[in-house]
């Protein structure tokens, strides 16, 4: 894995000041995130909301700049672009698909515009038969055709087609890597697996690369090969799905998966569960940021952070298990 | 079957809308029939568009145009059964928050931003409890928001402060605080990640029990209706097309849309290969003729698309819409 390595994010941070101009607070958004992904991989980021997945993907995509850290693109540090030539080479190599198809095409637009602007602007094709051929070809690529989109407003596609339209636009630039941050959550659970297969699809035929962003953990086990569990800007635990999701080791992790709802009416949450009711709190505390709410919480977790502990094939963020080492 | 407390009788509500003349009608709710019953979960499954929040607009009696009920009737058992689509707006308004509650889906836009969360109660309180006064009000308010395990200090910070499942959740304690025999809860789980989602379902199951009434659960996600519901009603193009108890459902599915619904769910733990339902949904302005599943429909026959298949009982309640299995076939 370390060969075929594709982006590599080394202790990557943000941290945003928040409160009055008398009263600032650190808050650490994502801290010290670190993790690989491989060519032809699908590497889910899950968390609830606000753990900072976003904010990741808003750094990686370049939009934000990093407080500190760097993010290896190919070997090149895209922290560090100064140049317009090397950042348009980024942002065809890199291209993002985001949550809610319906607010990323403006409703006054016809969707097929969007394809043909891709094109263009980046030079893909310059002539008006090659933009067609282009876009028919990655329309095709995603279950779609011209003829069903040309002339559409969004309205008049279903958010499954919609979304799919969108990871066509986002092949134009024939990328390596789609940043697709919480692309299924907006549709309708129906629709939901029609999007989830493309991915998996495109990953085996085109040898794409994903970073899947999503709270849904029952399609992350279905489309990826590893994740990395976020909670409150950390990393906490990491490794092949299969293992993580089979027998999570943090307790975050575990109380995620015994809170997905199992399609099945046998099983019912015993239970309750304690959930954090302030944000901010949690962002600036000290010790691990799960200490309010774990049911094995010890002296240690409130005081110092946990490092990270290699165990069974992943790295997990725990005292736990520093302490059986 | 227990008592009956909302009893639905083919209810027709659809959307007029004119442009330059021309009439264009949205059949959202059409010919529906089914009932509640006192003390259980009700779950309303269906896509998007499918009709789900516009039947449950008719039921809380929010019919606005260009909503109009064309034919139906809707009676709550606790409003001396009278249908509630006849009644003046004044009437169904004393019957609002108190025989019948709704939770809405985004309760960022339902609490107001400018006002402390202590305010939105007593507001509320105040606009449909005029009689009793301030400090009874309080003791109410802290009395509910301790029964359902919400922290006391919630009241006095503003909606921005709080988490989005705390938001949704003093929402949930706002609109239950009269003790209604029926709560509506329109997705309120959408938007929301799996551990909060847990968490304010297991509310909502916590004011169930406590009092003891009845609760409809409108969402798509199927695998939360598996989770809490008791019965389940699944809907398509404006129409229920099959309905029984949650386990029968999940069980044995009969219609082929209920089976799409949910073997496309994935599971931790099954890599196997998932489908979506083939086509997209039905535009509810044209719907397909006969019975409008038909044109996804992989075992369609050739009535289907002919005429209309009714709502039959199979077993124990289950009821189905399909000729294949009313026939008699193997489905």
């Amino acid at each position: 894995m370390n060969n075929d390595r594709l982006l590599s994010v080394k202790e990557l941070t943000k941290i945003f000041r928040v409160g009055s101009l008398l009263f600032k607070k650190d808050l650490i958004a994502v801290n010290k995130v670190s993790f690989d992904i491989a060519n032809q991989e699908i590497f889910t980021l899950a968390g609830e909301s606000g753990s900072g997945k976003s904010t990741f993907a808003r750094m990686l995509l370049g939009l934000i700049k990093p407080t500190y850290g760097n993010i290896l693109y190919k070997g090149i540090d895209i922290t560090k672009i100064k140049s317009a030539k090397e950042w348009l080479w980024f942002t065809k190599e890199v291209q993002p698909i985001f949550q809610d198809p319906f607010e990323t095409f403006s409703p006054l637009n016809r969707v097929d515009t969007y394809l043909y602007d891709t094109a263009f602007n980046y030079g893909i094709a310059k002539r008006k038969e090659d933009v067609y051929k282009v876009v028919e070809e990655k329309l095709n690529a995603v279950g779609l055709s011209l003829k069903d989109i040309q002339g559409r407003y969004p309205h008049e596609l279903s958010g499954g087609q919609l979304q799919r339209v969108s990871v066509a636009r986002a092949l134009i630039t024939e990328p390596s890597l789609l940043v697709a941050d919480e692309p299924v959550s907006m549709i309708d659970a129906s629709l939901r697996m029609s999007v989830v297969n493309l991915f998996k699809d495109l990953k085996e035929r085109f040898g794409l690369s994903v970073l899947y962003i999503t709270h849904d953990l029952a399609t992350a086990y279905y489309i990826s090969d590893r994740i990395g569990v976020m909670l409150r800007g950390n990393i906490v635990e990491l490794g092949p799905v299969e293992k993580v999701l089979n027998e999570p080791l943090h307790p975050y992790t575990q109380i995620l998966k015994q809170s997905i709802p199992d399609p099945d009416p046998e099983s019912r949450w015993e239970e309750d569960i304690q959930l954090s009711a302030f944000d901010i709190k949690e962002f600036t505390m000290a010790g691990c940021k799960f200490s309010n709410r774990c049911p094995f919480v010890m002296d240690i977790c409130r005081e110092k952070e946990p490092h990270n502990i290699l165990k069974d094939e992943r790295t997990v963020k725990c005292h736990l298990y520093s302490q059986s080492l | 079957m227990s008592e009956q407390i909302v009893t639905v009788r083919n209810l027709k509500a659809y959307y007029l809308m004119e442009s330059y003349g021309i009439e264009r009608r949205v059949y959202a709710v059409d010919n529906v029939s089914f009932e509640i019953c006192k003390g259980e979960i009700l779950g309303i499954a269906g896509e998007s568009g499918c009709g789900k929040t516009t039947l449950v607009k008719v039921l809380l009696g929010i019919i606005k145009p260009p909503l109009f009920v064309m034919g139906g009737e809707v009676r709550y058992a606790a409003g001396d059964g009278k249908n509630i689509l006849t009644l003046r707006e004044e009437e169904i308004k004393g019957m609002r928050w108190k025989i019948m509650s709704y939770i809405p889906q985004g309760s960022m836009s339902v609490l107001n931003p400018l006002r402390k969360i202590k305010d939105t109660f007593q507001d509320f309180m105040e606009a449909h409890q005029p009689d009793i006064d301030r400090t009874s009000f309080n003791n109410i308010i802290k009395e509910h928001l301790l029964s359902l395990g919400l922290p006391l200090e919630v009241l006095n910070l503003y909606p921005h402060q709080l988490s989005g499942g705390m938001r949704q959740r003093v929402t949930i304690a706002l609109s239950t605080i009269f003790k209604p025999e029926v709560i509506f809860a329109d997705e309120p789980t959408t938007a929301l990640d799996v551990v909060v989602q847990r968490g304010v379902l297991q509310l909502l199951q916590k004011i169930q029990k406590q009092s003891n009434n009845t609760l409809v659960i409108i969402g798509h996600d199927m695998s939360i209706h598996a989770r809490i519901t008791d019965r389940i009603a699944i809907m398509y193009a404006g129409k229920i097309i099959e309905m029984g108890d949650t386990r029968d459902i999940f069980s044995i599915p009969l219609h082929p849309y209920t089976r799409y619904l949910i073997n496309s769910l994935p599971r931790i733990g099954d890599k196997s290969y998932k489908t979506s339902i083939p086509g997209t949904p039905p535009s509810l302005t044209d719907p397909p003729t006969g019975c409008r599943f038909h044109p996804r429909c992989p075992k369609t026959i050739y009535i289907c698309s002919k005429e209309e298949p009714p709502l039959i009982e199979i077993k124990d309640g289950h009821k189905v819409a399909c000729f294949k299995v009313s026939n008699g076939g193997e489905n």
